[in-house]
Protein backbone atom coordinates (compact mmCIF):
# COMPACT_ATOMS: atom_id res chain seq x y z
CA UNK A 1 0.00 0.00 0.00
CA UNK A 2 1.41 3.39 -0.97
CA UNK A 3 1.96 5.86 1.84
CA UNK A 4 0.45 9.33 1.79
CA UNK A 5 1.92 11.95 4.08
CA UNK A 6 -0.64 14.11 5.89
CA UNK A 7 1.09 17.40 6.59
CA UNK A 8 -0.15 20.06 8.99
CA UNK A 9 1.40 23.50 8.58
CA UNK A 10 1.09 27.01 9.96
CA UNK A 11 -0.96 27.93 6.89
CA UNK A 12 -2.99 24.89 5.92
CA UNK A 13 -2.83 21.15 5.25
CA UNK A 14 -1.12 19.31 2.41
CA UNK A 15 -0.84 15.73 1.23
CA UNK A 16 2.20 14.11 -0.38
CA UNK A 17 1.42 10.95 -2.29
CA UNK A 18 4.19 8.45 -3.00
CA UNK A 19 4.80 6.47 -6.16
CA UNK A 20 5.30 2.71 -5.87
CA UNK A 21 9.02 3.08 -5.18
CA UNK A 22 8.51 5.94 -2.68
CA UNK A 23 10.93 7.91 -4.88
CA UNK A 24 8.74 10.71 -6.18
CA UNK A 25 5.97 12.52 -4.38
CA UNK A 26 2.91 14.31 -5.75
CA UNK A 27 1.71 17.22 -3.69
CA UNK A 28 -1.97 18.03 -3.15
CA UNK A 29 -3.40 21.03 -1.35
CA UNK A 30 -3.53 23.23 0.49
CA UNK A 31 -6.70 22.44 2.36
CA UNK A 32 -7.93 25.05 4.84
CA UNK A 33 -5.43 27.61 3.55
CA UNK A 34 -4.53 30.11 6.25
CA UNK A 35 -5.59 27.92 9.16
CA UNK A 36 -3.06 26.71 11.72
CA UNK A 37 -3.22 22.93 11.27
CA UNK A 38 -1.64 21.25 14.27
CA UNK A 39 -2.36 17.65 13.33
CA UNK A 40 -3.92 15.59 10.54
CA UNK A 41 -4.55 11.91 11.27
CA UNK A 42 -6.09 9.01 9.35
CA UNK A 43 -8.44 6.56 11.02
CA UNK A 44 -6.64 3.23 10.54
CA UNK A 45 -9.87 1.36 11.29
CA UNK A 46 -11.73 2.45 8.15
CA UNK A 47 -8.84 3.99 6.14
CA UNK A 48 -11.17 6.71 4.80
CA UNK A 49 -11.80 9.05 7.72
CA UNK A 50 -9.26 11.79 8.39
CA UNK A 51 -9.41 14.31 11.24
CA UNK A 52 -7.71 17.69 11.31
CA UNK A 53 -7.05 19.96 14.31
CA UNK A 54 -7.42 23.57 13.17
CA UNK A 55 -7.39 27.12 14.39
CA UNK A 56 -6.88 30.51 12.84
CA UNK A 57 -5.21 33.44 14.50
CA UNK A 58 -8.57 35.11 15.09
CA UNK A 59 -11.08 32.34 15.60
CA UNK A 60 -11.59 29.63 18.16
CA UNK A 61 -10.27 26.08 17.81
CA UNK A 62 -12.06 23.37 15.91
CA UNK A 63 -11.78 19.95 14.30
CA UNK A 64 -12.53 19.19 10.68
CA UNK A 65 -13.52 15.73 9.44
CA UNK A 66 -13.18 14.08 6.08
CA UNK A 67 -14.85 10.80 5.16
CA UNK A 68 -13.28 10.65 1.70
CA UNK A 69 -9.54 10.45 2.44
CA UNK A 70 -9.11 14.21 2.79
CA UNK A 71 -10.77 15.36 -0.44
CA UNK A 72 -13.62 17.22 1.29
CA UNK A 73 -13.96 18.49 4.87
CA UNK A 74 -16.80 19.18 7.29
CA UNK A 75 -16.49 20.86 10.67
CA UNK A 76 -17.21 18.86 13.83
CA UNK A 77 -20.69 19.61 15.18
CA UNK A 78 -19.29 20.01 18.70
CA UNK A 79 -15.50 20.59 18.84
CA UNK A 80 -13.50 19.88 22.02
CA UNK A 81 -14.50 22.37 24.74
CA UNK A 82 -14.57 22.41 28.52
CA UNK A 83 -17.96 22.28 30.26
CA UNK A 84 -19.38 25.63 31.32
CA UNK A 85 -17.94 26.45 34.75
CA UNK A 86 -20.27 26.81 37.70
CA UNK A 87 -19.91 29.68 40.14
CA UNK A 88 -16.66 29.29 42.05
CA UNK A 89 -15.14 26.87 39.54
CA UNK A 90 -12.14 27.78 37.43
CA UNK A 91 -13.37 28.61 33.96
CA UNK A 92 -11.12 26.93 31.41
CA UNK A 93 -11.07 27.55 27.67
CA UNK A 94 -9.51 25.35 24.99
CA UNK A 95 -6.99 27.50 23.17
CA UNK A 96 -6.17 24.92 20.53
CA UNK A 97 -6.48 21.25 19.77
CA UNK A 98 -2.93 20.02 19.39
CA UNK A 99 -3.02 16.27 18.99
CA UNK A 100 -5.50 13.71 17.66
CA UNK A 101 -5.40 9.96 18.28
CA UNK A 102 -7.71 7.21 17.04
CA UNK A 103 -9.01 4.94 19.78
CA UNK A 104 -8.45 1.20 20.09
CA UNK A 105 -9.05 -1.07 17.08
CA UNK A 106 -12.01 -2.63 18.93
CA UNK A 107 -13.69 0.76 19.39
CA UNK A 108 -14.55 2.12 15.94
CA UNK A 109 -15.51 5.78 16.06
CA UNK A 110 -13.61 6.49 19.27
CA UNK A 111 -11.03 9.29 19.08
CA UNK A 112 -9.05 11.25 21.64
CA UNK A 113 -7.85 14.85 21.41
CA UNK A 114 -5.17 16.58 23.45
CA UNK A 115 -5.35 20.32 23.87
CA UNK A 116 -3.72 23.44 25.20
CA UNK A 117 -4.13 23.94 28.10
CA UNK A 118 -3.37 20.32 28.91
CA UNK A 119 -6.65 18.43 28.77
CA UNK A 120 -8.09 15.33 27.18
CA UNK A 121 -11.28 14.99 25.14
CA UNK A 122 -13.03 11.94 23.71
CA UNK A 123 -15.34 11.39 20.77
CA UNK A 124 -17.42 8.28 20.19
CA UNK A 125 -18.83 9.26 16.81
CA UNK A 126 -15.77 9.55 14.63
CA UNK A 127 -14.83 13.03 15.79
CA UNK A 128 -18.14 14.80 15.13
CA UNK A 129 -18.93 15.56 18.79
CA UNK A 130 -16.46 15.70 21.68
CA UNK A 131 -16.79 15.41 25.44
CA UNK A 132 -14.41 16.47 28.17
CA UNK A 133 -12.77 13.35 29.63
CA UNK A 134 -13.69 14.08 33.22
CA UNK A 135 -11.44 11.39 34.69
CA UNK A 136 -8.47 13.49 33.67
CA UNK A 137 -9.80 17.03 33.22
CA UNK A 138 -11.57 17.00 36.60
CA UNK A 139 -8.95 14.94 38.42
CA UNK A 140 -8.28 16.52 41.82
CA UNK A 141 -4.54 16.50 41.10
CA UNK A 142 -4.68 17.81 37.52
CA UNK A 143 -4.08 21.44 38.51
CA UNK A 144 -0.90 20.44 40.28
CA UNK A 145 0.16 18.15 37.45
CA UNK A 146 -0.18 20.70 34.64
CA UNK A 147 1.34 23.63 36.53
CA UNK A 148 0.56 27.30 36.45
CA UNK A 149 -0.67 28.55 33.04
CA UNK A 150 1.52 31.60 33.61
CA UNK A 151 4.56 29.31 33.33
CA UNK A 152 3.48 27.89 29.98
CA UNK A 153 5.65 28.41 26.87
CA UNK A 154 4.59 31.16 24.42
CA UNK A 155 2.51 28.82 22.26
CA UNK A 156 0.87 27.23 25.29
CA UNK A 157 1.40 24.06 27.30
CA UNK A 158 0.05 20.98 25.58
CA UNK A 159 -1.18 17.48 26.01
CA UNK A 160 0.60 16.04 22.97
CA UNK A 161 1.04 12.26 23.21
CA UNK A 162 -1.96 9.95 23.51
CA UNK A 163 -1.04 6.27 23.41
CA UNK A 164 -3.50 3.38 23.50
CA UNK A 165 -2.27 -0.10 24.41
CA UNK A 166 -3.14 -2.27 21.38
CA UNK A 167 -3.88 -5.17 23.79
CA UNK A 168 -6.31 -3.26 26.01
CA UNK A 169 -8.44 -0.18 25.21
CA UNK A 170 -8.60 0.71 28.90
CA UNK A 171 -4.81 1.07 29.15
CA UNK A 172 -3.57 4.48 28.04
CA UNK A 173 -0.62 6.81 28.42
CA UNK A 174 -0.50 10.56 27.89
CA UNK A 175 2.42 12.97 27.67
CA UNK A 176 2.15 16.61 28.62
CA UNK A 177 4.58 19.43 28.07
CA UNK A 178 4.47 20.58 30.80
CA UNK A 179 3.37 17.92 33.30
CA UNK A 180 4.99 14.59 32.48
CA UNK A 181 3.86 11.12 31.45
CA UNK A 182 0.71 9.66 33.03
CA UNK A 183 -0.92 6.25 32.82
CA UNK A 184 -4.50 5.06 33.09
CA UNK A 185 -5.76 1.48 33.24
CA UNK A 186 -9.40 2.56 33.45
CA UNK A 187 -10.11 4.14 30.05
CA UNK A 188 -9.11 7.47 31.48
CA UNK A 189 -11.23 7.34 34.63
CA UNK A 190 -8.13 7.67 36.81
CA UNK A 191 -4.47 8.51 36.21
CA UNK A 192 -1.09 8.03 37.85
CA UNK A 193 2.20 9.84 37.15
CA UNK A 194 4.82 7.70 35.39
CA UNK A 195 7.98 9.75 35.58
CA UNK A 196 10.35 7.84 37.83
CA UNK A 197 13.91 8.00 36.56
CA UNK A 198 13.24 10.97 34.29
CA UNK A 199 15.15 14.18 34.91
CA UNK A 200 13.49 17.55 35.45
CA UNK A 201 16.58 19.71 35.80
CA UNK A 202 14.60 22.94 36.08
CA UNK A 203 12.80 21.81 39.27
CA UNK A 204 14.84 22.11 42.47
CA UNK A 205 13.01 19.13 44.04
CA UNK A 206 15.02 15.93 43.62
CA UNK A 207 13.11 13.29 41.66
CA UNK A 208 9.73 15.05 41.49
CA UNK A 209 6.69 12.86 40.87
CA UNK A 210 5.38 15.17 38.11
CA UNK A 211 6.18 18.47 36.44
CA UNK A 212 8.40 16.83 33.80
CA UNK A 213 8.61 17.94 30.20
CA UNK A 214 8.25 15.08 27.73
CA UNK A 215 8.38 16.46 24.20
CA UNK A 216 7.20 13.28 22.50
CA UNK A 217 6.29 9.85 23.90
CA UNK A 218 5.94 6.70 21.77
CA UNK A 219 4.79 3.16 22.47
CA UNK A 220 6.02 0.29 20.34
CA UNK A 221 3.05 -1.26 18.50
CA UNK A 222 4.45 -4.82 18.57
CA UNK A 223 5.82 -4.64 22.10
CA UNK A 224 3.47 -2.24 23.92
CA UNK A 225 5.36 -2.45 27.20
CA UNK A 226 8.30 -0.71 25.51
CA UNK A 227 8.03 3.10 25.70
CA UNK A 228 10.38 5.75 24.38
CA UNK A 229 10.37 9.46 25.01
CA UNK A 230 12.26 12.49 23.83
CA UNK A 231 12.19 14.80 26.82
CA UNK A 232 13.30 18.36 27.47
CA UNK A 233 15.94 16.67 29.65
CA UNK A 234 17.12 13.85 27.43
CA UNK A 235 16.09 10.67 25.62
CA UNK A 236 14.56 7.81 27.64
CA UNK A 237 13.30 4.25 27.33
CA UNK A 238 11.03 2.41 29.71
CA UNK A 239 10.15 -1.25 29.87
CA UNK A 240 6.89 -0.96 31.74
CA UNK A 241 7.57 -3.81 34.17
CA UNK A 242 10.62 -1.87 35.40
CA UNK A 243 8.48 1.23 36.01
CA UNK A 244 11.52 3.47 35.55
CA UNK A 245 12.80 5.60 32.68
CA UNK A 246 16.38 4.93 31.62
CA UNK A 247 18.30 7.81 30.05
CA UNK A 248 19.47 6.22 26.79
CA UNK A 249 20.41 9.69 25.56
CA UNK A 250 23.54 9.40 27.68
CA UNK A 251 24.84 7.18 24.87
CA UNK A 252 24.50 9.94 22.27
CA UNK A 253 27.68 11.74 21.14
CA UNK A 254 28.42 14.36 23.77
CA UNK A 255 28.92 17.14 21.20
CA UNK A 256 25.41 16.50 19.82
CA UNK A 257 23.62 15.95 23.11
CA UNK A 258 20.23 14.32 23.61
CA UNK A 259 17.82 17.21 23.33
CA UNK A 260 15.17 17.34 20.60
CA UNK A 261 11.45 17.34 19.93
CA UNK A 262 10.41 14.18 18.00
CA UNK A 263 10.84 10.48 18.73
CA UNK A 264 9.99 7.75 16.22
CA UNK A 265 9.76 4.00 16.72
CA UNK A 266 10.27 1.30 14.09
CA UNK A 267 7.04 -0.31 12.85
CA UNK A 268 8.27 -3.84 13.74
CA UNK A 269 11.54 -3.78 15.70
CA UNK A 270 11.18 -2.52 19.29
CA UNK A 271 14.95 -2.04 19.56
CA UNK A 272 15.00 0.54 16.74
CA UNK A 273 14.10 4.20 17.21
CA UNK A 274 15.06 7.56 15.75
CA UNK A 275 15.49 11.08 17.10
CA UNK A 276 16.30 14.44 15.54
CA UNK A 277 18.66 16.24 17.92
CA UNK A 278 18.59 20.00 18.37
CA UNK A 279 20.78 22.49 20.17
CA UNK A 280 19.67 22.62 23.79
CA UNK A 281 22.66 24.52 25.09
CA UNK A 282 22.97 28.10 26.38
CA UNK A 283 19.75 29.90 25.41
CA UNK A 284 18.31 26.85 23.64
CA UNK A 285 18.55 27.78 19.94
CA UNK A 286 16.50 24.63 19.13
CA UNK A 287 18.19 24.32 15.72
CA UNK A 288 20.28 21.43 14.42
CA UNK A 289 23.51 21.36 16.46
CA UNK A 290 26.20 23.41 14.69
CA UNK A 291 23.82 23.90 11.73
CA UNK A 292 24.43 20.30 10.59
CA UNK A 293 21.09 18.48 10.61
CA UNK A 294 21.08 14.75 11.21
CA UNK A 295 18.85 11.93 12.35
CA UNK A 296 20.24 9.56 14.97
CA UNK A 297 19.17 5.93 15.00
CA UNK A 298 19.49 3.25 17.62
CA UNK A 299 19.19 -0.45 16.76
CA UNK A 300 19.75 -1.73 20.28
CA UNK A 301 17.18 0.03 22.41
CA UNK A 302 19.37 3.07 22.98
CA UNK A 303 22.66 1.44 23.99
CA UNK A 304 24.27 3.02 20.94
CA UNK A 305 23.34 5.62 18.33
CA UNK A 306 24.43 6.15 14.74
CA UNK A 307 24.34 9.41 12.77
CA UNK A 308 22.25 9.37 9.56
CA UNK A 309 22.79 12.50 7.47
CA UNK A 310 23.45 11.30 3.91
CA UNK A 311 21.59 13.68 1.59
CA UNK A 312 20.79 16.26 4.27
CA UNK A 313 22.42 19.71 4.14
CA UNK A 314 26.05 19.21 5.27
CA UNK A 315 26.20 22.64 6.88
CA UNK A 316 24.24 25.89 7.36
CA UNK A 317 21.03 23.95 7.96
CA UNK A 318 19.40 25.77 10.84
CA UNK A 319 15.90 24.37 10.87
CA UNK A 320 13.96 22.72 13.65
CA UNK A 321 11.79 19.60 13.51
CA UNK A 322 8.77 19.85 15.79
CA UNK A 323 7.50 17.04 18.02
CA UNK A 324 4.70 15.89 15.68
CA UNK A 325 6.68 16.46 12.48
CA UNK A 326 8.59 13.16 12.20
CA UNK A 327 7.21 9.69 11.56
CA UNK A 328 7.72 6.31 9.89
CA UNK A 329 5.62 4.24 7.52
CA UNK A 330 5.00 0.49 7.84
CA UNK A 331 6.87 -0.65 4.71
CA UNK A 332 9.91 -2.92 4.72
CA UNK A 333 12.37 -1.29 4.83
CA UNK A 334 10.51 1.41 6.73
CA UNK A 335 10.21 4.88 5.25
CA UNK A 336 11.13 7.74 7.52
CA UNK A 337 9.88 11.30 7.11
CA UNK A 338 10.31 14.68 8.75
CA UNK A 339 9.14 18.22 8.07
CA UNK A 340 11.03 21.37 9.00
CA UNK A 341 10.26 24.81 10.28
CA UNK A 342 11.54 26.01 6.88
CA UNK A 343 8.76 24.13 5.09
CA UNK A 344 10.76 21.25 3.60
CA UNK A 345 9.74 17.59 3.78
CA UNK A 346 12.60 15.08 3.87
CA UNK A 347 12.06 11.40 3.08
CA UNK A 348 14.11 8.24 3.46
CA UNK A 349 12.96 4.92 2.02
CA UNK A 350 15.74 2.93 3.67
CA UNK A 351 15.24 3.58 7.38
CA UNK A 352 17.26 6.79 7.45
CA UNK A 353 20.35 5.73 5.49
CA UNK A 354 19.68 8.14 2.59
CA UNK A 355 17.56 11.27 2.51
CA UNK A 356 15.92 13.22 -0.31
CA UNK A 357 13.80 16.34 -0.19
CA UNK A 358 10.23 15.38 -1.10
CA UNK A 359 8.76 18.91 -0.99
CA UNK A 360 10.08 22.43 -0.53
CA UNK A 361 8.67 25.85 0.23
CA UNK A 362 5.68 24.77 2.29
CA UNK A 363 4.71 26.87 5.30
CA UNK A 364 6.27 26.01 8.67
CA UNK A 365 5.54 22.32 9.21
CA UNK A 366 3.82 21.39 12.47
CA UNK A 367 3.04 17.73 11.90
CA UNK A 368 3.48 14.77 9.56
CA UNK A 369 1.58 11.51 9.76
CA UNK A 370 1.50 8.57 7.37
CA UNK A 371 -1.82 7.46 5.91
CA UNK A 372 -2.43 4.32 3.87
CA UNK A 373 -5.60 4.79 1.83
CA UNK A 374 -7.30 1.91 0.03
CA UNK B 1 -31.48 43.01 11.35
CA UNK B 2 -28.34 43.11 9.26
CA UNK B 3 -25.21 41.36 10.53
CA UNK B 4 -21.93 42.23 8.80
CA UNK B 5 -19.63 39.18 8.69
CA UNK B 6 -15.83 39.44 8.28
CA UNK B 7 -13.90 37.35 5.76
CA UNK B 8 -12.62 34.66 8.16
CA UNK B 9 -16.21 33.74 9.10
CA UNK B 10 -17.80 33.76 5.66
CA UNK B 11 -17.22 30.03 5.19
CA UNK B 12 -20.18 29.74 7.59
CA UNK B 13 -22.45 32.15 5.68
CA UNK B 14 -22.10 30.77 2.17
CA UNK B 15 -19.57 33.54 1.53
CA UNK B 16 -22.12 36.26 2.30
CA UNK B 17 -20.73 39.45 3.83
CA UNK B 18 -24.13 40.46 5.19
CA UNK B 19 -26.76 38.13 6.65
CA UNK B 20 -30.08 38.63 8.40
CA UNK B 21 -30.65 37.46 11.99
CA UNK B 22 -32.82 38.51 14.92
CA UNK B 23 -32.28 38.77 18.67
CA UNK B 24 -33.21 40.96 21.62
CA UNK B 25 -29.58 40.90 22.79
CA UNK B 26 -26.24 40.25 21.16
CA UNK B 27 -26.28 36.77 22.75
CA UNK B 28 -29.73 36.06 21.29
CA UNK B 29 -28.59 37.24 17.89
CA UNK B 30 -25.51 34.99 17.96
CA UNK B 31 -27.63 31.99 18.97
CA UNK B 32 -30.01 32.70 16.08
CA UNK B 33 -27.04 33.09 13.76
CA UNK B 34 -25.63 29.74 14.92
CA UNK B 35 -28.90 28.02 14.05
CA UNK B 36 -28.64 29.15 10.43
CA UNK B 37 -24.83 28.99 10.27
CA UNK B 38 -23.90 26.03 12.53
CA UNK B 39 -20.56 26.38 14.28
CA UNK B 40 -20.08 30.11 13.75
CA UNK B 41 -20.74 31.09 17.38
CA UNK B 42 -18.01 28.88 18.86
CA UNK B 43 -15.40 30.44 16.61
CA UNK B 44 -16.25 33.85 18.20
CA UNK B 45 -17.42 32.92 21.72
CA UNK B 46 -15.61 30.44 23.93
CA UNK B 47 -17.18 27.71 26.06
CA UNK B 48 -17.33 30.04 29.09
CA UNK B 49 -19.30 32.61 27.05
CA UNK B 50 -16.30 34.89 26.71
CA UNK B 51 -15.75 36.87 23.53
CA UNK B 52 -12.55 35.50 21.98
CA UNK B 53 -9.52 37.81 22.17
CA UNK B 54 -9.43 38.89 18.52
CA UNK B 55 -13.17 39.35 18.06
CA UNK B 56 -15.08 42.61 18.55
CA UNK B 57 -18.76 43.45 18.12
CA UNK B 58 -20.20 46.83 17.23
CA UNK B 59 -23.88 47.75 17.33
CA UNK B 60 -24.22 50.40 14.67
CA UNK B 61 -21.14 52.52 15.43
CA UNK B 62 -20.75 51.72 19.14
CA UNK B 63 -18.56 48.95 20.61
CA UNK B 64 -20.57 46.14 22.26
CA UNK B 65 -18.18 44.34 24.63
CA UNK B 66 -20.92 42.38 26.46
CA UNK B 67 -23.18 39.62 25.19
CA UNK B 68 -26.16 41.09 27.07
CA UNK B 69 -26.01 44.27 24.99
CA UNK B 70 -29.66 44.98 24.01
CA UNK B 71 -30.57 45.19 20.34
CA UNK B 72 -33.40 47.04 18.61
CA UNK B 73 -35.11 46.15 15.38
CA UNK B 74 -33.36 48.85 13.37
CA UNK B 75 -29.86 48.07 14.60
CA UNK B 76 -27.00 46.73 12.53
CA UNK B 77 -24.39 44.45 14.06
CA UNK B 78 -20.80 44.42 12.85
CA UNK B 79 -18.48 41.50 13.66
CA UNK B 80 -14.85 42.58 13.54
CA UNK B 81 -11.75 40.37 13.43
CA UNK B 82 -8.59 42.02 14.68
CA UNK B 83 -6.02 42.80 12.00
CA UNK B 84 -3.05 40.90 13.36
CA UNK B 85 -0.88 37.89 12.74
CA UNK B 86 1.71 36.86 10.22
Amino acid sequence: MLPTLLIGTRKGAFQLQADAARETWAIHGPAMLGNIINHVVQDPRDRRTVLMAAKTGHLGPTVFRSSDCGRTWKEAARPPAFPKASDGETAEVVDHVFSLAPGHASEPGVWYAGTSPQALFRSEDGGDTWESLAGFNNHPQRRAWIGDPADAPPDGARLHSILIDPRDPAHMYIGMSLGGVFESTTTGADWMPLNRGCAADYIPTPEPEYGHDPHCVRLHPRQPDRLYQQNHCGIYRMDRADGKWVRIGDNMPREVGDIGFPMVVHPRDPETAWVFPMDGTTVWPRTSPDGKPAVYATRDGGSSWRRQDRGLPPEQGWFTVFRQAMTADSADPAGLYFGTTGGDVWASRDEGENWTCAARYLPRILSIEVAEFD
Amino acid sequence: MKVYVPGPLRSYTGNSAVVEAEGATLEGLLEALDRTCPGIRFRMIDEQDGIRPHIRFFVNTEPAPRLDTPLGSGDEVHIICALSGG
